[in-house]
């Protein structure tokens, strides 16, 4: 495991590089004229062709290369990023991405990638040119030298461990050489004397006269990857000699006579694109390009680990969590001061080590929305639908393992909205709607879960519709009667689709009986909210974590329980009058709302005699909320969640057991079921 | 089956109430001495507790009811062996209660007959087979046998044996 392919880091890398690529092309639909964007994409695209050559993807980078190509007209501003060529650009991106994935495969289509790209850009540019056309040959202009912006005094010192790591300068001189005609010039004033001489450390500075019309990035991309700890100095010559005059070293101007023959036809006038050139070129100064710096940076205050190591960390932890546990129970009965401060310290410090760890696995949920952007964007397209896409909660946290096994259900309820759920514009049109249809994505925190929905305004599911087909299944006898919270759940039944006719996308009922299995694999649940001709609801419930919680620790009868602290609204005392009532009417009045409870004695059938003043944690989970009867609060602990086997995962009241100071084991309850199980007695209360 | 057939079979041997049992004893990863155990509400009483095994939280199943015998409390000999088992093909480790255990023995392939179909108390697909020592009988029980028919089991029959048996 420790062997690290370097092919697999420069895929990583090139798979975060190419989501930011559809991030900036997918902003940049929305705000064509920003040149942040256009600029971010720009470095992402070369960072991708600049490492891709480095380790041998050599397609990759010619592929790239050529795309960086086209899309350089709409740096320039020659173009401008029309929805097309955003459409021919996500093609193009998701062509490198097979490149990277599948190198060895040979992948057609590159070329009519291409092809449009460059028609597409060609199109674009020729309408943005014609007003301001005295050059109308343009892009042909850029290869040609001009006066005003073509020349360059480089100057450049290496690091001192640069050749300890490979770097050879007479390289660099060849590109800056293939850049255009110049002439170099050693800087040999820092040399030392023989006898002080490192023989690895390049003494020498270089300084060049580059003749180019190539703007600076192009001499800013020769030193890419070289920009830390170098010294470098980019000018544009003048020609007034004072100019020159005043470059700080005694450089007798060689480059002048030279320079001036290369010059051909004096000032061929360009002046659309010697203007943004210039003004880039003005302030220059040392090393950091404001090109790639701002992609690069993040990166080196990350690392990258293997989810394993992190899930044997936690592991770790959870063990030491326990023992500390047992510590601090020990100390607690003894009456040795010293053992009692150690105690709490050591649970202090778990504590903390406890939430650093888990802080680690926590990823915020954007992560995944962001995906979803190119889905709706590619389904908007593909449906000649109108769709505005929203996400909110983007912030809210889950574990990481479960952000990615989250992925799969939400695209298949994003794909159900958009296909099953909005309309085509016409109908909206004629229900009274706009014609753009919404697609809303959002994450809150609920309790001890995170909600997640996917809501459209479209015209909600079809009870007549989704009952026949239910029928047509044998999924439900003809003329049984059904809530209507059932029959939405007869849409995850293998198998069931109400589409009419199958399209690409949907309609072919695999999907949402794997959205179903998937969330129930996470201990998670999915809640369905229709109203017709306004759209539908889909809620995904999910614990937050997988591993350790903070709970609350009760007893009942002789067994004790943890209810997971996030879920616990309130203790209160349960009313003595209630008691006689016994059966049926099981509501407290809190603050005037009424909550059901559950008697947990009688839930799990314990048979010790009840405390005289027995307690009730009122529980929420999403808006439902229960009370649970218990006979006496313990406290709170922190809780190594620990699986149930098999042999009792059909026991729903538990979502899980933990290992107590003292060594037993305690089950943890599942809240959300227990919600569930007594929001039935509010029903069953208000039938009566 | 095949271990059985050919040549012996390493054997920890115990008792549940009357009755020797045999279980393979490379399955075998430790004998405990009685611990608290937990119980698990409406579960079935075949794995009504879960036990800790070392940070582990582990169920303790007794065989005792899948062959319909007494169970009085726990005393000194009892014991619990704890086991890796196969449920649905994925390895679990599992405690089982004993009454008390003996030994580790070889237990001769030719002195192993098939359970009888007939004449037994006894489900017959729980028993791999029955062994002779010192002129009585060792009963091998089949124990993926006995835990996949638990683990397969329904929520809700499991709940409605709990209320009858309670």
């Amino acid at each position: 495991m420790s062997f690290s392919d370097p092919n697999e880091t420069f895929r990583q890398e090139a798979r975060e590089l190419l989501e930011q690529l559809e991030l900036g092309l997918l902003d940049l639909e929305q705000n064509p004229g920003n040149d942040d964007l256009v600029n971010s994409t720009f470095r992402a695209l070369h960072t991708i062709k600049g490492s891709g050559a480095m380790f041998g993807f050599t397609a990759v980078a010619a592929f790239v290369h050529e795309f960086e190509t086209a899309f350089d007209q709409v740096r320039k501003g020659q173009s401008s990023a029309t929805p097309a060529l955003i459409a021919v650009a996500l093609d193009a991106k998701d062509h490198i991405h097979k490149l990277i994935e599948q190198p060895d495969q040979t992948h057609a289509g590159g070329d009519a990638i291409l092809d449009a790209l460059r028609a597409t850009i060609a199109g674009t540019s020729a309408t943005a040119e014609i007003p301001e056309a005295p050059a109308p040959e343009a892009p042909a202009a850029a290869s040609q030298p001009s006066a005003a912006e073509g020349r360059w005094r480089i100057r450049f010192r290496l690091p001192a461990d640069a050749l300890v790591y490979g770097t050879n300068p007479l390289l660099l001189l060849d590109e800056i050489k293939a850049i255009g005609p110049c002439t170099i010039k050693a800087l040999t004033d820092t040399i030392p004397g023989l006898d002080v001489i490192d023989p690895e450390v390049p003494y020498l500075g270089w300084q060049v006269d580059l003749v180019s019309a190539d703007p600076r990035e192009a001499i800013d991309d020769v030193f890419l990857f070289l920009k830390d700890g170098m010294e470098l100095s980019v000018e544009p010559l003048l020609d007034e000699p004072g100019q020159v005059a005043a470059t700080p070293v005694s450089a007798p101007a060689i480059a002048a006579p030279e320079a001036a023959a290369q010059r051909p036809e004096p000032a061929m006038p360009a002046p659309a694109q010697a203007a943004p050139v210039h003004a880039k070129a003005k302030p220059t100064k040392t090393a950091e390009p404001d090109g790639a710096s701002g992609s690069d940076r993040p990166a080196s205050s990350s690392m990258r680990v293997d989810a394993e190591r992190l899930d044997e960390l936690m592991d770790r932890v959870g063990e030491l969590v326990i023992a500390q546990a047992r510590l601090t129970q020990i100390a607690n009965m003894s009456s040795d001061g010293n053992l009692k401060t150690i105690a709490e310290e050591l649970e202090r410090l778990s504590s903390g080590l406890r939430d650093t760890t888990m802080g680690i696995r926590m990823v915020p949920i954007g992560t995944l929305f962001s995906r979803f952007r190119r889905l709706v964007h590619d389904l908007s397209r593909d449906l000649g639908k109108e769709i505005e896409f929203i996400t909110t909660g983007e912030d809210t946290e889950l574990d990481k393992t479960m952000i990615e096994r989250l992925a799969d259900p939400l695209v298949h309820l994003i794909r159900n909205s958009v296909d099953h759920g909005l309309e085509s514009a016409d109908k909206r049109l004629a229900a009274g709607k706009p014609a753009q249809g919404t697609v809303r994505l959002s994450a809150v925190y609920a309790g001890a879960e995170v909600a997640i929905s996917v809501t459209d305004d479209g015209a909600g599911l079809n009870a007549e519709r989704i009952r026949a087909k239910a029928e047509e299944a044998g999924l439900l006898a003809p003329d049984a009667k059904i809530a209507d919270q059932d029959l939405w759940q007869m849409i995850f039944a293998p198998g069931f689709s109400t589409a009419k006719e199958v399209t690409s996308l949907s309609g072919r009922g695999v999907g949402m009986d794997v959205v179903k299995r998937t969330i129930d694999g996470l201990r998670g649940s999915i809640d369905v909210a229709t109203t017709p001709g306004q759209g539908s609801s889909m809620t995904l419930r999910l614990p937050l974590t997988l591993a350790i919680i903070d709970g609350m620790l009760v007893r009942v009868g002789n067994g004790r329980f943890t209810i997971p602290l996030a879920a616990v609204e309130e203790c209160v005392e349960l009313p003595e009058g209630i008691e006689a009532n016994a059966r049926g009417r099981n509501f407290l009045d809190i603050r005037g709302s009424l909550v059901p409870f559950l008697r947990l004695r009688e839930v799990f059938g314990t048979t010790a005699p009840a405390d005289p003043h027995q307690k009730v944690v009122i529980v929420s989970s999403g808006e439902g909320r229960v009370g649970l009867v218990v006979d006496q609060i313990i406290g709170n602990n922190q809780t190594v969640i620990k699986q149930l086997s098999k042999l009792h995962s059909s026991i729903k009241s538990f979502s899980g057991a933990t290992i107590l100071g003292d060594g037993t084991v305690a089950l943890i309850l599942d809240t959300s079921h227990l919600v569930a199980f007594g929001q039935g007695y509010v029903d069953q209360g208000r039938a009566a | 089956m095949s271990s059985i057939q050919t040549g012996s079979m390493k054997a920890l041997t115990l008792r549940l109430q009357d009755e020797l049992f045999a279980v393979e004893a490379e399955n075998v990863r430790e004998i405990l001495d009685l611990v608290p155990i937990t119980e698990v509400p409406n579960a079935s009483p075949f794995v009504s507790g879960l036990i800790n095994v070392r940070g582990r939280v582990v169920p303790l199943a007794d065989l005792r009811v899948m062959f319909g015998m007494d169970r009085p409390e726990p005393d000194q000999d009892t014991r619990i062996v704890v086991m890796e088992v196969t449920i649905d093909g994925e390895p679990t480790v599992a405690g089982i209660l004993a009454d008390k255990v003996h030994d580790v023995t070889d237990i001769e392939a030719a002195s192993i007959e098939d359970a009888p179909k007939v004449g037994m108390r006894w489900r017959p697909e729980f028993i791999r087979g029955i062994g002779k020592r010192n002129g009585g009988f060792i009963i091998i029980p089949n124990l993926g046998k006995i835990f996949e028919t638990q683990g397969g089991r329904s929520p809700s029959s499991a709940a409605s044996e709990e209320r009858s048996a309670s």
